[in-house]
């Protein structure tokens, strides 16, 4: 199914389409960031993708463009599987789909906040887990998974988290807890 | 108890309060008093606040040592159970409720995350609520089952025994007024 829906696409919107793939099954086509909207309507409006289940980034940090966004789509009797991709550069905006599917709204302000990627025409831009004003994007490849650190007066502040050489600091075969799980790894 | 003895009583000896009075300490009665009615505040923030609700209810049972009234205003409560993940986004609402309690106060921090950031150590958990406030007690686990909240509970009313509460109040009282 979804791979007729894959042709209908590159049919549609021709050199628009950079690439397509299948992987177990799953379709995916990467599309460029102008005709973006416009695909994700034609999914929904000609194809039957009534609901995006997950809108999500990634961070290609060193590439250009640096971002990719993410959008899973499906037909809510679980018939079909549609996974659309478009590049974003550092300094791009994305074009919100809040206007095709309502719940796209959570899904763009947890991007936004987590990565940073503006998006144009959404509702209501905020950031959705950290505070505003908290001066960092944390899922970036560039910020380092102990944190940074950060004071907003009367609303909020981060330190930075002992890591002590890992995220998880486990050492196999120590006699006790305090062995096995050491607060911070000694290394040799 | 009217005492049926027929000997001569001594002068400043009421048999007829005998059993009724005793003398104590002002600072041991207080004690006695504070210990044996504490009023949880359960600061509940994630998977430690289950095992504290379980506590609380029948199986488990705190109210047999005189905990069982969680008050969810922080003005009538005297000990803070923070039992969970503080993350810097609730780090000053925690310290702020804190600060709405009266004095005296105790705090317990229950699992891992409260005492120490337990396994978050992330850009988004406060490493252990002692960088905030003052901890009294600290329980282990993650999450510490009811009977180790009960413990740690205990280990407060050990320590409030222990308090010497009008010595402390008349030096604070002292200085003030010098």
């Amino acid at each position: 199914m979804s791979a007729e829906d894959v042709s209908k696409v590159r049919g549609k919107f021709g050199a628009k389409v950079k690439s397509s793939g299948e992987f177990r099954s799953e379709h995916t086509v990467t599309v460029e960031l102008d005709s973006l909207h416009d695909v994700l309507a034609f999914a929904k409006k000609e194809l039957g993708f009534d609901m995006v289940i997950d809108i999500c980034s990634l961070d290609h940090f060193g590439e250009d463009p640096r971002f990719e966004m993410v959008y899973e789509l499906v037909t809510l009797d679980d018939s079909k599987h549609l996974r659309v991709k478009s590049p974003v550069g550092e300094d791009e905006k994305v074009p919100t789909v809040t206007d095709i599917w309502a719940g796209a709204d959570w899904h763009e302000r947890e991007v936004y906040d987590m990565m940073g990627i503006p998006f144009s025409g959404h509702p209501d831009l905020r950031r959705i887990l950290m505070w505003e004003g908290y001066p960092f994007h944390p899922l970036r490849k560039d910020f380092p998974l102990a944190g940074r650190p950060s004071d907003m007066p009367d609303v909020a502040f981060t330190g930075v988290a002992p890591l002590e050489g890992g995220p998880f600091v486990t050492c196999a075969g120590g006699d006790d807890t305090v062995d096995r799980e050491p607060r911070a790894r000694v290394l040799s | 108890m009217v005492s049926d003895s027929s000997q001569p009583l001594h002068a400043a000896y009421d048999s007829k309060i005998e059993g009724n009075v005793i003398i104590t300490k002002v600072d041991a009665a207080i004690n006695w008093m504070r210990k044996n009615s504490m009023w949880p505040m359960p600061m509940g923030l994630a998977c430690c606040a289950i095992e504290m609700m379980a506590a609380a209810c029948s199986r488990f049972d705190l109210s047999r040592f005189g905990m069982e009234v969680m008050r969810f205003s922080p003005r009538q409560a005297d000990v803070m159970i923070v039992s969970g993940t503080v993350t810097y986004k609730m780090a000053l609402a925690v310290k702020r409720v804190w600060d709405q309690m009266p004095e005296p106060k105790w705090c317990i921090a229950m699992g891992a995350c409260a005492s120490s950031g337990g396994m978050y150590r992330s850009y988004a958990v406060l490493q252990g609520i002692d960088k905030l406030i003052p901890v009294d007690v600290y329980i282990s686990g993650c999450p510490p089952r009811p009977e180790a909240l009960i413990e740690g509970l205990m280990k407060v009313q050990r320590k409030i025994e222990a308090e010497s509460s009008t010595q402390e109040q008349k030096a604070v009282f002292f200085e003030e007024t010098a």
